[in-house]
């Protein structure tokens, strides 16, 4: 179970490449077709400098850099009582295809519902590239369930 | 691609064209966990995802999420979107049909910028809602 002591810890700082094949493979696992995503020139003539990185990809960023698994590793929670409870993404400047962003994970909150039987995990990542130019906030809520008869 | 939106048009309660993601497969599961990273087997395996005390494998919340980015963008350029959340709320499962959708509940004027507040949902073929949140994004 996670501890309210949590609350505040920061994870080491992370770096993680954008890759362009990968970019490639999300767009296509997730139906996406426009060519911003596949196609530099395309992209370019859109007004984009490089590969954008679609809306949801600076969280694969965080994944690939081992984030929200290494909280409930440290915290001692198995992965499969653990879901998604919330995802919120804000921008500031664009990622894309050979930037290299930095960031690390905090914990902001930790809260229970349901008399312990869920256990909300709320953190927070600011993501910056390679420029150290600030480009993008990430905040994600974990939920974990707890069978509370077993605890008791 | 994107079309024009006229900020002067738009009126609280328009929806923004929505999108319908069909039959939701094991394999489209399998090819997310490998290109998101999120390899949880939650997502994966049947006997896992029980041992969690789940039914069985659940679609991962960030692909539904990864649909309503579609609509976004669909509507206007991504370069155009200032921030987004999302709350799973309920899980959805292989086979389900999930339809994204986006409704201007708010407009905004931040910083010289003309910016709608939209209320977004993805809901199963029951009606039921899996994902409710809301988007800002800028109309330039």
């Amino acid at each position: 179970m996670a501890d309210a002591d949590y609350i505040g810890k920061e994870y080491p700082s992370f770096s993680v490449d954008v890759e362009k094949g990968r970019i490639k493979m999300f767009a296509a696992s997730i139906g996406e077709e426009n060519p911003i995503y596949f196609d530099e020139e395309t992209a370019k003539n859109n007004g984009y400098s490089g590969i954008p990185i679609p809306p949801t990809f600076a969280f694969t960023l965080t994944m690939e850099a081992g984030q929200s698994f290494n909280i409930l590793e440290d915290m001692g929670i198995p992965k499969t009582q653990a879901m998604h409870g919330e995802q919120g993404f804000t921008y500031y400047d664009h990622i894309y295809a050979g930037d290299t962003v930095t960031g690390s994970q905090r914990i902001t909150d930790i809260y229970e519902k349901k008399g312990g039987a869920l256990q909300f995990i709320e953190a927070v990542i600011e993501l910056r590239n390679q420029s150290d130019v600030h480009v993008a906030d990430l905040r994600s809520v974990i939920v974990v369930r707890h069978n509370v008869e077993e605890q008791s | 691609m994107s079309n024009i939106v006229d900020y002067a048009n738009l009126n609280v309660g328009d929806a923004i064209p929505n999108m319908v993601k069909e039959n939701i497969s094991r394999t489209q599961l399998a090819l997310f966990a490998g290109a998101s990273g999120d390899h949880n087997p939650i997502h994966l395996d049947d006997e896992e995802a029980k041992s969690g005390g789940l039914p069985g494998v659940i679609v991962h919340g960030m692909l539904t999420m990864a649909f309503l980015g579609q609509v976004l963008t669909g509507w206007v350029p991504q370069n155009q979107l200032r921030g987004w959340n999302a709350r799973f709320v309920s899980m959805a499962f292989p086979g389900d049909t999930i339809t994204c959708k986006g409704v201007v509940a708010e407009k905004i004027s931040e910083n010289g910028e003309n910016q709608v507040k939209l209320d977004i949902s993805a809901e199963n073929q029951k009606g039921d809602n899996i994902l409710i949140g809301t988007a800002v994004v800028a109309i330039t």
